[in-house]
């Protein structure tokens, strides 16, 4: 089959691989119809994240048409199902309580290790994301293997289309989540850093929850465009003072939570942004955090932070004493997708949610590797990139 | 940690020798918790206490102690999940004996007979090593109740020497490869075999899993 692989640092390419088949007998193959890129395959293309090997095939945000099952999956073929990137038992302590992206069964035994001394716990497996977190083959393929399909999956009704449930796989949850994090009442006044697809789905999801105000911040006008078409406030970080801005913005008290939705590679010239740039750059493993320090001192105190950013190592002059003097209180996480599928799908049948507005290109599998260079280099108009296997080729563009 | 682990073994072998034998197995099991002066066990401490190489591991199964017990009572069961066992052959008898093939780097294989030693219906299976066996090996697996519905614990204990001389070493170094990483794995595999009824792989195709290396090596 054809698969976006993986061979190094803004070096992806569409490659014959083996097509994957059922090992586990809980294991289903589905025929991927669509297959999104994700500012988290960012962090791998960008070499960020530690534990990618040549050959890796990735992608994590995926549906697709059950073709086989095995003897322990509930699936049948011919469904249309949308699969969580994370991939979980249903059957451990986590699972059960609902922390599905804390499995303890998923992550393969001998691939626990390097996540257990980076963090002091083993990780639980996601979809082509390094193996660091299982090793697992990823969705922008013609085919995929799921592991556990009888739990993660969910069936989409026939009148949905794949571009209105698609992200159900990731971003749309992950937004969710993370303005359930930000533990909103209602009269809060809510910032998010950050207007790429989990910033904007944030947004959304903030307004959906009650939030008497959104502010949403980044420097691409297009995609403040798109925030501010959601019923947000928005602030362009290069032309403003976002601290000022916030401040006098939320009546002088500084806003009540505040969603990190930029992650590790926080863009900037700040100055020890500039100095964890250089850090990432050799290899010494600094994250940038940029908008999270920021994020922090901005919060009002006994305010709430939510990150769901991706950070994946550790962080320098970390405004330690702003959280502990304010006494903040910070949510994070991988999402539990699992938890929210159902939910979501139900408020995208009913309308609460949009999730189709901020689709920019839809692309054959075979252009995937021109999809990651402008989803990266021209963030301002890639605002999402949506993959499909079956598609025709067009011309260069 | 694996060189200090390592000294630590070859150190062993040429002071203990081959004989360790059933009055050892006593000391072993009534020191459990000996030699510190906190409430971890013994394996947890920063200087191994015990005369021999010792590794443990607990983790926490969602499953009652009874089933698991059973489980693993049937020591032909046990290498679905022990990375370095191809097989164990049970050989009856009161004393519970079995052969185990462990598989040992360049494609052999290290001779190991056990026996029970111990045994205490759902909480407690204990086994030894007896006479023919390249190594000495005294295993210990207990099975008592998590707090409110997370199940059971489960700890394995084992604590091993290998004859002296470069045979014993190089025969230690295969079988007793950093042995912690791999007591801590195969738990893991257990622990997903009995909540999952699978162990997870990342494998692509049937030819990449941990089943087909293994025929292939037999
Ligand atoms: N927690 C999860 O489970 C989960 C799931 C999916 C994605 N993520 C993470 O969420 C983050 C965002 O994902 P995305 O798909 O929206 O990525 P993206 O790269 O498209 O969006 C990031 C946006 O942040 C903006 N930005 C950069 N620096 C900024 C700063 N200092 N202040 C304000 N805005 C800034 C960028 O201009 C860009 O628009 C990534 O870190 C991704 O890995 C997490
Ligand atoms: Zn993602
Ligand atoms: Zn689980």
């Amino acid at each position: 089959m054809r698969a976006l692989t993986w061979h190094g640092t803004h070096d992806v390419r569409v490659d014959n691989v083996p097509d994957p088949q059922v090992i586990n007998p809980r294991d289903a193959i589905l025929k991927i119809t669509s297959t999104a890129i994700c500012g988290s395959d960012l962090h791998l293309y960008d070499g960020a994240i530690p534990g990618a090997l040549p050959g890796d095939v990735l992608g994590h945000e995926f549906m697709g048409e059950v073709v086989e099952t095995g003897k322990g999956s509930t699936l049948k073929k011919g469904q249309r199902v949308v699969v969580p990137f994370t991939i979980s038992c249903g059957g451990c302590f986590h699972c059960k309580i609902q922390q599905y992206s804390a499995c303890e069964n998923s992550n393969p035994a001998e691939k626990q290790d390097m996540s257990a001394t980076l963090y002091g716990h083993p990780m639980a497996a996601l979809f082509g994301y390094s193996h660091l977190t299982g090793g697992y083959s990823g969705g922008q393929a013609e085919y995929v293997r799921v592991p556990f399909s009888d739990v993660g999956p969910i069936v989409i009704p026939d009148h949905l289309e794949d571009d209105q449930v698609l992200f159900l796989s990731d971003i749309l949850p992950t937004g969710w989540m993370g303005a359930e994090n930000a533990e909103i009442q209602p009269d809060d006044t809510v910032a998010v850093w950050g207007c790429g697809p989990v910033g904007l789905f944030a947004v959304q999801s903030a307004l959906v929850m009650g939030a008497s105000k959104v502010i949403a911040i980044d420097h691409y006008p297009h995609r403040l465009e798109l925030a501010k078409q959601l019923g947000a406030e928005v602030i362009n970080f290069k032309t403003t003072n976002v601290r000022e801005a916030l401040m006098e913005m939320s009546g002088g008290i500084g806003v009540d939570a505040v969603i990190d939705a930029v992650g590790m590679e926080s863009h900037g010239f700040a100055v020890d942004n500039m100095i964890d740039m250089v850090k990432q750059k050799v290899g010494m493993g600094a994250d940038r955090a940029s908008a999270l320090k920021q994020a922090i001192l901005a919060v009002r105190p006994g305010g709430r932070v939510s990150i769901p950013g991706v950070y994946g190592g550790m962080t320098d002059k970390f405004p330690l004493g702003a959280l502990m003097e304010k006494g903040l209180k910070v949510n994070s996480g991988q999402t539990h997708v699992q938890k929210y599928t159902q939910p979501l799908l139900e408020k995208i049948e009913d309308g609460t949610l949009d999730t189709t507005f901020l689709i920019s290109h839809r692309l054959p599998l075979e252009d995937a590797a021109r999809g990651y260079k402008n989803f990266r280099e021209q963030q301002n108009s890639w605002t999402k990139v949506i993959l499909k296997p079956g598609m025709e080729k067009e011309g260069a563009g | 940690m694996k060189h200090k682990q390592e000294a630590g073994i070859a150190g062993g072998l040429v002071a203990v020798g081959l004989a360790v034998g059933t009055a050892a197995f006593g000391i072993f099991l009534g020191r459990r918790h000996s030699g510190g002066n906190d409430d971890a066990p013994q394996f947890a401490r920063r200087s191994n206490q015990a005369e021999h190489a010792l590794v443990g591991r607990s983790v926490t199964i969602r499953k009652p102690a009874a089933e698991l017990y059973e489980y693993w009572r049937d020591f032909c069961n046990l290498p679905e999940f022990m990375e370095n066992v191809e097989k164990i052959a049970k050989q009856g008898g009161p004393t519970g004996g079995a052969v185990w093939k462990v598989k040992a780097p360049g494609g052999g294989t290290i001779a190991l007979k056990t026996e029970i030693a111990e045994e205490v219906e759902n909480k407690r299976i204990a086994w030894r090593s007896v006479e023919g066996s390249d190594i000495e090996i005294m295993g210990e697996v207990r099975f008592s109740p998590a707090p409110g519905d997370r199940g059971t614990r489960v700890s394995l204990r084992i604590e091993y020497d290998a004859p002296g001389g470069a045979v014993g070493r190089s025969i230690a170094k295969a079988f007793l490869r950093e042995p912690e990483v791999q007591a801590r794995h195969d738990l893991k595999r257990f622990k997903m075999l009995m909540e999952t009824g699978e162990i997870a792989t990342s494998a692509h195709r049937r030819s990449e899993t941990r089943e087909a290396k293994q025929q292939e090596n037999a």
